[in-house]
Formats: structure tokens, C-alpha cells, sequence
């Protein structure tokens, strides 16, 4: 990845850092309702993958998607009046936190029953093969997911079928509240697994944004070449809890502070430097996440509530909700 | 084209009918390619479309149904057997919270244009775990459209409209029914989703049946004709949409009525139905409403016992015959 590449990866981290700490905010001040699973510290492998995806790739991810709508086209704005439950939202504030789909750019959308989207972009890729493209389908899961059967019927069907799709696992350490290494009997949830579906599986620094985007290309090359899937377990760590209830106090301290000083922004930062980007152009960078995010709280509490008639529309394709003459 | 054509044929024939017409549609499932399916209700689509677009799949109901959303959501239509109807609870997640709601969920950016067949209810003797009649599990969802042909030529016809529908469709090919034979309909014929069929009119008592209950229906409404019961006999075709006028259409011209249906009485899609026609068709009514439904009790093995547990024709004449002299 070259600086200006560097740079553009950087700024979009930040972005989504302070649009995850905007929306922590606006649900102390009791604008979020629900909950929110925040994936501040989980940017590098959002940003990365999608600097090495092409627009017209597909993406599927789960309730901790705020990233990942954010890395592949839509607003601090629109995320965070879908979490405010504006009208203006994402998905007209039918969705909420746990499901930001931006389909025009390829966000397929985020789910929340754990490991239910694998399948899905098995069939993406799928269709992307039978429709002639060369287009590649991406699930982004959680290390609790590699435990459901859904994992494995769709590793399986993947490499039956020389599917264009990768799995990439955000191995946080923590299944929800639960460390993923007290449940499941191999190292590597996601990577040791692969092997024995006849994928490849890696392992990669998830906090380190070159890093994933150089995996995630190198694989996206190999997929879209016939070589069919692969797993990449990206290793991170979350800042937050679980969710907005979770304090995360059964995390070791000396774990938490190991993990947050190998925190993607600061890579990011050492690795500029290295390439010889100055702090004044990574400064200007921040300033211009902080004043995006800062006009998109504001662009989004002023945003006006749903239709309450809105309730009843989209179920079925003609636009509305009818079920009987 | 044969005079007369199997439901089973007419499952593989409606769904070749569509392939010809449009390359989007694509068909996977459990051993339906080369072996045509284990009901053989997908012989020859393999070798007149060829593997890229009839594929055998592992045994993964989970990845089969996931997959068909994937690639519906991105431009093909394709069209999934579960091999049992009783199979669906495997995929449930996809069937309940995916496919349903992405529409919704997503403010309406999301088309998930799909269909689910699958062969459903008792009669062949398959116990417990192959010979449920599970269409009211869908009905319970929200989002789910659901077609449930009784003849070949309605099984042609609501496929057409199935696999053309943007909405995902939940198609029940009744495994008791497979054998049974009809005309062909001609070329180009759609039975449009939530359109009930009056199959035999009548003046005393509407029997509202559904699939496999079609024929039951018909049979006991030639015996209460013997009697001087005039029955009028409607298939509902279709659960969602669901043609409640045609329902309370018949009520005006009845006042009875019973419905049938092989599913257990408690959740039935006929407790619906009735609930209708006691919201909007109480003045209708001459007679209490009465619902022959299945026991609820898991599908037993043996013939003498399966018939104590679904509709037959002999119960369905009983609450005829009562509900005319009430």
C-alpha cells in the first residue's frame, strides 16, 4: 500500500473510531435506543479488506457491522440517524444498530443471528460464478460464529463448489462475554478449521491495516483466478464491551492494556511515518474525521421521526404489508 | 405434451416451464440432478439445463436455503428443494429471521426473490419425522408467501408464479397427491398467488380445503350430494396471500361452514380462516363453524393409525352432516 493509499485507510479508520464513540455518546444521552455492539479497535480489518475489494464486491456482516458500513460506502450520518431512529437512517430506522445495510454499494447487510449471513455469501459467490462475473463475496463473522453449523455447511459448500468467497473471522478473543478458547477445542477458531473443509486458513495481524488489506488481496486475486475460498482469521480486539450492557470487567487488565496499545490507529500512524507521511497530514486527517462526524451527529439529531405508516411497508416487494384479500 | 400429466411431473415440468423462459432461474437441492429427485419430481432439468443449473448439494438444509437467499438477493432466481417438508425446521433461522425480514429490515433495499419446495404432509405412511404437514409453521412469518397446489395443472401454473414472484414463496408439493394425474395446461398458464379456486359449487355448506384435504373435500361432498347436501368445495391454493373474500364470497351463498385441513386443529391455518369469517362474516353465518384438522399427536407409522390422526373422508362428511342440520 503506498502513502496516499495509507493515508485515505487512516482517515476512514478514524472516521469510523469517532463515529463508534459518537454513537456510545448518543446512547448515554438516551438518543440510541436498543443497543449498539461497537467495533472501535476492529477498524483495521474493515478498512483493509475493503481497500482491497472491488466496488462491485459483495460484503455480509453481523450485529458488529458499524464498520463495516462505514469501510464500504455509507455515512457517519445515515449510520447514526439509523441509530437515532430517524427517518433519514440507513434503513429508514427499520433496521437499527444491528442491521446497516448499504446494498447500492455492496453492503449486503448485517445480521444478527450468529453465522446466519456464511451461507448467504456462499450464494452471492455462487451466483456471481453463474452470472459470469468475477465479482467476490466477503462474510465477516465473529470467533462465536465458527461454532455454529452454519460454519461449517458453508465452508463445505464453498469448496465443493470453488466458490469466489472469503471468510474472514474477527477473532476478538470473546464469544459475547465468554473467552472463545473456553469453548472450542482448537487454537485458531476460524484457520484450523479450514484445513479440514479443503480450504486454506490464515492467520493475520487484524489490527494491522496493511496487513489485512495485503491478505485479503492476495486471496481476492486467488478467488477470482477459480482457486476458489479461503478463511482468513484476522486477530483483534474490541474496546468495548459485548454490547452497550457489558462493561467487559472480566477482561485481565494486563489483556486490555496489552491489546490497546497495538491499536490499529496508532500501526497506522508508525507505518506513515515510515513511508514518510508527516504528523501534519495525519493531523489534518483527524481534523477532518472529527469535523465529518461532528456535522453527522448534528446532520442526524436534526433528522425527523419515521412516518408512524411506514410501519407497515416493505414486506413484500410491491411495497407494502398484505397478507390476504 | 402427454393428455394427462402426475403432479410429479408437473413439479419438474413447471419448474422446466420457467428455465426455458428466464437463465436467472437455477434449481438446488438434495440429489435432484441426476437422480431427479427422490419423489422424481425434478426428472430431466438436469439433462436439458445442465449442472450449471440444476446442482446436487451436500445434506446442509442450512447452506441450501442460505445460498438461494445469497444469490436471490443478487440477481438469479433460483429455486430450492428442502426434501421434506418435515426438513425445513433444520433451516429454520433462514425460513423465520433471513429471507422474511432482510426486506424490511433493510428500509426495502433488499429483494429476495426465492422459492422453497418442498414435500409435505402424511398419507404414505413415512412416521413421524417425514410426514408432517408443516405449512402452518410458515404461515406464522411474516414475510413468507406460501403456495400449496392440489392439481397438476395448479402446480404448473403457481410455480410459474412462484419462481416469477419478487417475493419468496414457500412452495408445498403434497407427497400423497404426487401420483395423482390431470391435464396439462396449456403454455404460458399463471395461477396468480392468493387466487382461491370454487372446484365445486354448492348451496349448503362451504368446505374450504387446502392440498391434499382438495380431493378429501370433493369425495365427501359427492357423498353428501347422495344425501341432498349440496357442498361448495374451495381450494384455497394459497395461505399468503390469503383469498379470505373468496372465503366469505361463498359464505353468502352457503352459510356454512367447515374448513379441512391435515395439520393439527391447534395453530391450524383454519383457526385463521374462521377467525376471519367471525370478524367480517358473523352475519353470514346460520351455523357455528366447525374445523376438521389432524390430532396433535406426531404422525404414527402404521396405516390403521395414521388414519386416526388426519382428515378422512368419512370425518369430513360427519361435520358436514352435523353443521346441515344444525
Amino acid at each position: 500500500m503506498d502513502a496516499a493509499g495509507l493515508l485515505a485507510c487512516y482517515e476512514r479508520m478514524a472516521v469510523i473510531r469517532r463515529t463508534e464513540k459518537a454513537a456510545h455518546d448518543l446512547f448515554l444521552q438516551g438518543l440510541v435506543k436498543g443497543t449498539t455492539h461497537l467495533a472501535a479497535g476492529q477498524e483495521a480489518i474493515a478498512v483493509g479488506a475493503s481497500a482491497a475489494l472491488r466496488s462491485d464486491d459483495y460484503v455480509f456482516a453481523t450485529y458488529r457491522g458499524h464498520h463495516h458500513a462505514l469501510a464500504r460506502g455509507a455515512t457517519p450520518e445515515e449510520c447514526l440517524a439509523e441509530l437515532m431512529s430517524r427517518a433519514t437512517g440507513l434503513c429508514k430506522a427499520k433496521g437499527g444498530s444491528m442491521h446497516l445495510t448499504k446494498a447500492a454499494t455492496g453492503m449486503l447487510g448485517s445480521y444478527a443471528i450468529v453465522g446466519s449471513h456464511l451461507p448467504m455469501a456462499v450464494g452471492a459467490a455462487w451466483s456471481a460464478r453463474l452470472r459470469g462475473t468475477d465479482q467476490l463475496a466477503v462474510a465477516f463473522f465473529g470467533d462465536g460464529a465458527t461454532n455454529i453449523g452454519a460454519f461449517h455447511e458453508s465452508l463445505n459448500l464453498a469448496a465443493v463448489w470453488k466458490l469466489p468467497v472469503l471468510f474472514v473471522c474477527e477473532n476478538n478473543l470473546y464469544m459475547e462475554y465468554t473467552p472463545i478458547a473456553e469453548v472450542t477445542a482448537v487454537a485458531r477458531p476460524a484457520a484450523d478449521r479450514a484445513p479440514a473443509h479443503g480450504i486454506p486458513g490464515e492467520v493475520v495481524d487484524g489490527n494491522d491495516v496493511v496487513a489485512v488489506e495485503e491478505a485479503v488481496a492476495r486471496l481476492a486475486r486467488r478467488a477470482r483466478a477459480g482457486g476458489g475460498p479461503a478463511v482468513l482469521e484476522a486477530e483483534t480486539y474490541r474496546h468495548f464491551g459485548h454490547s452497550r450492557a457489558d462493561p467487559a470487567s472480566y477482561r485481565p487488565a494486563e489483556e486490555v492494556e496489552r491489546w490497546l496499545k497495538h491499536d490499529p490507529l496508532d500501526l497506522a500512524r508508525g507505518r506513515l511515518a515510515e513511508l514518510g507521511v508527516g504528523t501534519e497530514a495525519v493531523a489534518e486527517a483527524d481534523e477532518r474525521a472529527r469535523a465529518l462526524v461532528e456535522r453527522a451527529v448534528e446532520a442526524a439529531k436534526a433528522g425527523p421521526p419515521p412516518d408512524p405508516r411506514e410501519a407497515l411497508t416493505d414486506v413484500w416487494a410491491d411495497g407494502g404489508a398484505a397478507w390476504r384479500t | 405434451m402427454a393428455d394427462v400429466i402426475t403432479y410429479r411431473e408437473a413439479v419438474a415440468e413447471g419448474i422446466a416451464r420457467e428455465m426455458r423462459r428466464d437463465t436467472t432461474v437455477v434449481c438446488l437441492g438434495e440429489d435432484i440432478a441426476a437422480a431427479g429427485g427422490v419423489f422424481k419430481t425434478t426428472v430431466g432439468l438436469r439433462a436439458e439445463f445442465g449442472p450449471e443449473r440444476v446442482w446436487d448439494t451436500p445434506i446442509s438444509e442450512q447452506a441450501i436455503v442460505g445460498a438461494a437467499m445469497g444469490a436471490a438477493m443478487t440477481g438469479m432466481r433460483p429455486v430450492a428443494e428442502i426434501m421434506f417438508s418435515d426438513f425445513l425446521a433444520c433451516c429454520w433461522d433462514y425460513l423465520a429471521n433471513e429471507i422474511p425480514k432482510v426486506r424490511y429490515m433493510t428500509g426495502g433495499q433488499v429483494t429476495v426473490p426465492l422459492v422453497v419446495r418442498t414435500a409435505n404432509g402424511g398419507g404414505l405412511g413415512f412416521g413421524a419425522q417425514h410426514s408432517q404437514a408443516t405449512e402452518n409453521w410458515a404461515l406464522t412469518v411474516p414475510g413468507l408467501k406460501i403456495a400449496a397446489p392440489a392439481t397438476p395443472s395448479d402446480v404448473i401454473g403457481m410455480m410459474a408464479a412462484a419462481i416469477r414472484s419478487d417475493d419468496p414463496v414457500v412452495f408445498f408439493e403434497h407427497k400423497a397427491l404426487l401420483a395423482t394425474k390431470g391435464a396439462p395446461p396449456p403454455p404460458g398458464h399463471v395461477v396468480e398467488l392468493g387466487r382461491a379456486a370454487v372446484v365445486r359449487e354448492g348451496t349448503d355448506v362451504t368446505l374450504v380445503a387446502l392440498a391434499s384435504t382438495v380431493p378429501l373435500a370433493l369425495k365427501a361432498a359427492d357423498v353428501l350430494s347422495g344425501e341432498g347436501t349440496e357442498v361448495e368445495v374451495i381450494d384455497l391454493r394459497c395461505l399468503v396471500p390469503l383469498d379470505a373474500a373468496a372465503v366469505l364470497g361463498s359464505l353468502r351463498r352457503t352459510s356454512r361452514l367447515v374448513t379441512v385441513e391435515e395439520n393439527p386443529y391447534q395453530g391450524g391455518w383454519g383457526a385463521t380462516v374462521v377467525s376471519i369469517v367471525a370478524d367480517e362474516g358473523f352475519g353470514l353465518l346460520d351455523a357455528p363453524v366447525r374445523r376438521v384438522a389432524g390430532e396433535c399427536v406426531p404422525l404414527p407409522f402404521a396405516d390403521a393409525l395414521e388414519e386416526q390422526v388426519i382428515p378422512t373422508v368419512d370425518r369430513v362428511v360427519t361435520a358436514v352432516r352435523q353443521l346441515a342440520a344444525y
